[in-house]
């Protein structure tokens, strides 16, 4: 990171936050800000609660329960159609909930409409307003709040600075790059100090180089500001990196919520294990168990497997993919799993005769993690 | 699309045939309205100014001239207002009945104007028994001035990002603010074209006026229309129908060019105007 950047974030900090200027909204830290443990660092900024919204005969959200904590990265990850995007709306009160209520900052906001919310959005297709150039776009919220004029033009330099696009301010969205309208979008959100800062999927149009590169601006961003992020998204890498915490969402309801290793680590059920990352379900005596393909291992001719857990199989299928040749062993005990080997000190060619081979592989017990005993075709979800 | 070159050359001719067609007679209309002689006869035998001074001194058609702007404006002020509710109820909303009422809107444009008429003056002068006035009028064009208003601006509507409404809430707008700052500006364009061809319409409106119009209001096609067949004011009638030609024209040529730059995004003037205008004459 260059020394632009420590400038924008320190001017940032000057200006943005003393004092922290609001829209008359903030309300005194209250008794929900202490969770059930009691912890005072446990703030909670965004809750929802028993929150349910139909569409006709579709559940989009099931009585949903959830706690966003003040300052964290909060990803709410799931399949397209799994109701994310409703909760989210209705966190930044496009929708109203069925029933149930929606608390902001320890205040119960379910029926505010959003302009009297203290959240903004980052919306998917940018929503930037055509008719206005990009300083003009990014001063809308302060215009509206009454911001003075001199200290409207500093925050919104500070801004622009901070997504990069000082001096681009004179621009129209139109003139600008898909990657550009991203960061003007952020810029006129973040400009406004908001308690809680929602993305739904912003970098979803953008091409793969430019959205890793905008993850880590994004996660720098949300540090510098210390402001709570609910982002949401279907990508399940994105939500990895970028995430302290994630919900992983699916039909209305969620499935599990905990830290990205957690998730990943030990997902609850056979959903979780599926959708966030590559994952193998085997069913064995005691229930249906989740083994990432990372963690087993081919073992050599000869080779122990002293503390492992070790299944003979037949190599079925190598397909080498460059960082990692991926190994498809159906194992004699039942079931097909994939097998992960990083290329660290290998080629492609020696695995050229494998398939047919009969192979033995291994894993650490406990990189089986019991996910129940539900469906067991729900054995990987297809990669990017 | 490649024509051979005889269809190439035929279409062409039909093409311009057609505009021949339709603007000879008002070119006709041009000289007849600096003929020496009262009768049309052709070819006009001399030049004279004299129509025009006679035509401006004229108090029957001033007065007509005036009633016609003020019912045009009126009938396009409330087709403005009810044409814009209407299309944001539909572009935005959706409910119950949603598409009848799009199409009950639209349908006035379509309806024969002798209806329209005789429906009118029914509901007015039996119905409601209030006696046909300037009022009648008004209403009476404002129920087709709305069509054009709504078409126009529910077309932009439709392109125009639901998102955005919702970004300018999210950033503390309430739906007044927001209607001001965010959506009158994207639609702007689009109201004033509509309100300009609504203006078209209702300046130069004559079925539906007999009707509505009470006996004091004569607008200025009803004003053409009565002296027409006064052979005495034929040269007056001529120079009238001139000034209307090109008080239309100003119109329609407008909103043709408003439509065509999208949002004024694109320069006017200079190579797009020429452009624009280079269409303008060849694309109605």
């Amino acid at each position: 990171m260059s020394e632009g950047v420590s400038h924008a974030g320190a001017l940032w900090d000057s200006v943005a936050f003393v004092p922290p200027v609001q829209r008359g909204k903030e309300e005194p830290v209250s008794d929900h800000q202490v969770t059930e443990v009691g912890q005072p660092e446990e703030r909670v900024d965004v809750r929802l609660k028993g929150v349910r919204r139909t569409y006709g005969d579709v559940v989009a959200v099931a009585d949903v329960d959830l706690d966003i904590r003040h300052n964290e990265f909060f990803t709410m990850l799931g399949p397209s159609g799994s109701g994310k995007t409703t909760m989210l709306r209705m966190i930044a009160g496009f929708e109203v909930p069925d029933r149930g209520t929606v608390e902001v900052a320890g205040r119960d906001v379910t029926t505010l409409p959003a302009y009297d919310r203290d959240v903004n959005t980052v919306f998917q297709d940018y929503a930037l307003f055509p008719h206005m150039s990009v300083a003009e776009n990014v001063e809308y919220g302060l215009r509206i709040a009454k911001v003075a004029k001199g200290e409207r033009a500093e925050r919104r330099d500070a801004a622009l600075e901070m997504v990069r696009l000082s001096g681009y301010g004179g621009r129209k969205p139109t003139e600008l790059s898909g990657g550009q309208r991203q960061r003007v979008a952020l810029a006129r959100a973040i400009v406004n100090r908001p308690r809680v800062l929602l993305l739904d999927e912003p970098l979803g149009a953008l091409d793969l180089k430019l959205r890793q590169q905008l993850q880590i601006e994004l996660k720098r961003i949300q540090r510098e500001v210390g402001i709570t992020f609910v982002y949401v998204t279907h990508d399940q890498e994105e939500a990895l990196t970028m995430s302290d915490r994630i919900a992983v969402v699916n039909e209305g309801g969620i499935e599990q919520i905990g830290e990205p290793e957690a998730v990943y680590e030990s997902p609850d059920n056979a959903f979780v294990a599926g959708f966030v990352g590559i994952s193998n379900i085997v069913e064995r005596p005691g229930g249906d168990f989740s083994i990432r393909p990372e963690k087993i291992r081919v073992l050599a001719d000869g080779e122990g497997g002293e503390g492992l857990q070790v299944e003979s199989g037949t190599i079925r299928q190598v397909s080498y993919a460059g960082m990692v040749t991926r190994f498809h062993v159906a194992l004699d005990e039942g079931g097909e799993v994939q097998v992960a080997r990083q290329n660290a000190e290998t080629t492609s060619h020696e695995d050229e005769d494998l398939p047919g081979r009969q192979v033995r592989v291994g894993w650490r017990p406990e990189h089986a993690v019991a996910v129940g005993a539900q469906s067991g075709n729900e054995t990987s979800t297809e990669e990017e | 699309m490649r024509l051979s070159r005889r269809a190439d050359l035929m279409l062409r001719g039909l093409s311009g045939l057609t505009l021949l067609f339709i603007y000879i007679p008002l070119l006709i209309i041009f000289i007849y309205a600096f003929n020496t002689s009262r009768v049309l006869e052709w070819p006009p035998p001399g030049f004279t100014l004299q129509w025009f001074s006679d035509a401006i001194t004229n108090d029957g058609a001033r007065d007509a001239f005036l009633l016609s702007l003020k019912v045009g404006a009126l009938a396009t002020t409330l087709a403005l207002v009810l044409g814009t509710l209407a299309s944001m109820a539909v572009a935005r909303y959706s409910f119950f009945g949603r598409e009848t009422i799009s199409f009950l809107v639209i349908l006035p444009i379509a309806l024969p104007g002798i209806v329209t008429g005789v429906a009118l003056n029914a509901t007015f002068t039996e119905f409601l028994d209030i006696g046909l006035s300037l009022f009648t009028v008004v209403v009476a064009h404002a129920t087709f001035c709305i069509v054009v208003v709504y078409n126009n601006v529910v077309a932009r509507f439709r392109r125009l990002s639901g998102n955005l409404e919702e970004a300018s809430a999210d950033l503390g707008a309430t739906p007044w603010m927001t209607f001001r700052r965010v959506t009158l500006p994207n639609i702007r364009t689009a109201l004033v074209a509509g309100g300009l061809l609504a203006f078209g319409l209702s300046f130069d409106e004559i079925i539906v006026t007999t009707f509505t119009a009470g006996t004091g209001e004569q607008t200025l096609p009803l004003w053409i229309f009565q002296n027409f067949s006064r052979p005495n004011q034929l040269p007056v009638v001529n120079v009238v129908a001139v000034l209307v030609i090109l008080i239309s024209i100003i119109p329609v040529y407008l909103a043709h060019r408003l439509t065509r730059d999208e949002g004024g995004a694109a320069p006017t003037g200079g190579r797009e105007g020429v452009a624009a205008q280079a269409e303008g004459l060849t694309a109605p």
